[in-house]
Parts: C-alpha cells; structure tokens; sequence
C-alpha cells in the first residue's frame, strides 16, 4: 500500500501521521511538499495536522489553493483515497472537498485534550475495525475547530450517513458536555458523498502507539491497511 | 486601481469573537453597545484601468480565496489608486 503525506509549510503532524502510516504499512510514505506539483502513485493521501501558511487569512484557505492541491483534489475526485486530519480537515473544506466551515471554537480557547467520540459509521474504509457506536478516545489540538454548515447541508450529511464521528461524553451521551468546541450537531468528522474523503478534528494518529497511552486511533490505519490493496 | 474589500459573518453565523469584545465593550461602560460582530477589511491594489474588469478581478479573488462565501459575504469599494 503506497501512502503519501502531504506537508505544507506549518504543517506540524506530519512525522505523527508518517508514523502511524509506516506502523500501519510497513512503508514509510512519500513525504511531498506542497509546491510540489507532482504527486508520487497513492492508495492513501494524508493531509496532517498543523497550522498552513500560520492560518492566515482562515485556517486551511491559503493551503487550499498550493499546487500540490490541485492534483489531490483531481485524484480525489477520481476516487484516490484522501484522509484529512485537523488542519488537514481545515483543507478539505476550504478545497470544498468536504461541505462545511471550520469556525473559531465556542469557548474562544485553544484546546488540547483527549476527548471522546462516538463511531457513526463502522462500514467505511476507514472505520470498519470499529464497531458502530463504539466510544473511542481521540486527542483534539485545535482552536478553529467548531463544525459549520447549514441546517439543509447538516440534514443532508446526516440523511446520507456521511457523519463519520460525533463528540460525546466518556459514556457515549452525545450532548453539549461531550461537545469541546460548539460543533454543530456535535460533528467531529465527516465523509465526501463516495466515502472516501475522511476529514476530522481529532487525532487518531497520536493514540496509535501503546508508547502513548492509547491505540483507538491505530483501528483507523489498519481499517484502510485491510481496505486498501 | 484600488479595492477596499470588507469581509462579514452571514447573519445567522454564530460569531464569538464578536460576542467577547461586545461583553468587554460593555465592561467598559459601553452599555448601549449591542450585536457586535466581528470582520475584515483589505486592500488590494490592481493593475488594471477599466473599473468593470478590475470589478470582475476583485470578485473572482473574493468567490476563491478572500472569503469563504458559506460564511461571509464580501462588499467592496473601488477607487482611482
């Protein structure tokens, strides 16, 4: 399985997701800087956590639009895999790869903390090690992570089962306890119309290691080892 | 020429930085003070002498990068730079 991480100047969980992805493969993935516009064979494309471009202008905008995002949009419109986590999230929408807003967190803090989420799909690529309903904990890093999207999208996302995780409290109570950052409808990911665009606040990459207290997010990569040829 | 573009929130768009300066404004005494919300404002300078094309620019670069049109909307004002 070839993987490749995409990084962006302030991309910061690169080696974090390279990591998971050579635990999870056996193969270090292809490291590829964003000017580049050439991009290597990929059954997976990551894009990490981080701050792009310092999130000038939004978080996301300015690395929406690098070259090496107009080829991940056209493999990803051509059903390549792509995983968006964070600020990789932040990206999808800001491509419109994934409908939605990423908005300043409710509470005006950065927060950095485990939090728990609820699995809302357990049949896709990237979640099918889970089982539906399962609680798993995942930490968040962020301040611009509060899901937008109109009530008709919102509607639309939860009608199509395109919901891939909620917030929810340790008991798996989705309520606006569980909530960190004032989500809409407590979305923490979501999946594009094929399923295959992932894109999440939390990190599964960085409870993938037993090294690290925690391993709810490694089910994520050996879903897509498995899934993937 | 140059534009003076002013990016805001969508009514209905949930705006807490906008929220939190209202509450120091009223901290300050400001008591009237209600509503506040929060944008941004740029200028950029185009190289281009016809207003309608210099027009036509300016929204291009507002639809694609300067606002995110799910959110806010854009106003701008054009004048000889």
């Amino acid at each position: 399985m070839k993987t490749s991480v995409i990084v962006f100047p302030g991309s910061n969980c690169d080696r974090d997701a390279a990591v998971a992805l050579e635990a999870a493969t056996g193969h270090p993935p292809a490291m590829v800087w964003h000017g580049d516009a050439e991009l290597p064979n990929s059954d997976l494309i990551v894009l990490p956590g981080g701050f792009s471009y310092g999130d000038y202008l939004r978080s996301g905008a300015m690395a929406a639009h690098s070259p090496v995002m107009r080829e991940v949009v056209k493999r990803a419109k051509g059903g390549t895999p792509v995983l968006g986590i964070c600020n990789g999230f932040q990206v999808l929408t800001e491509a419109r790869l994934l409908p939605g807003v990423l908005m300043r967190n409710a509470t005006l803090k950065f927060i950095c903390k485990d939090v728990y989420l609820k699995v809302e799909r357990s049949d896709s690529m990237f979640t099918h090690r889970y089982v539906l309903g399962e609680v798993v904990r995942f930490p968040v890093a962020h301040k611009d992570g509060s899901y937008f999207a109109d009530e008709d999208t919102l509607d639309r996302l939860e009608g199509e089962g395109r919901v891939a995780f909620r917030y929810c409290e340790a008991s798996g109570a989705v309520t606006e306890v569980g909530n960190p950052n004032g989500s809409s409808r407590n979305i923490a990911g979501i999946y594009n119309e094929t399923g295959t665009v992932l894109g999440l606040m939390p990190h599964p990459e960085r409870l993938a290691d037993p090294a690290l207290s925690g391993t709810d997010g490694a089910k994520m990569f050996a879903s897509l080892v498995e899934a993937l040829p | 020429m140059k534009a003076r573009i002013t990016i805001t929130l969508k009514q209905g768009v949930l705006d807490p930085q906008g929220k939190a300066i209202e509450g120091a404004l009223h901290a300050l005494g400001f008591g009237s003070v209600g509503n506040v919300r929060q944008g941004k404002y740029i200028e950029v300078e185009v190289d281009e002498s016809d207003p309608a094309k210099a027009r036509a620019a300016v929204e291009r670069m507002c639809d694609q990068l300067l606002a995110n049109t799910i959110i806010e909307n854009y106003a701008y004002e054009l004048e000889a730079a």
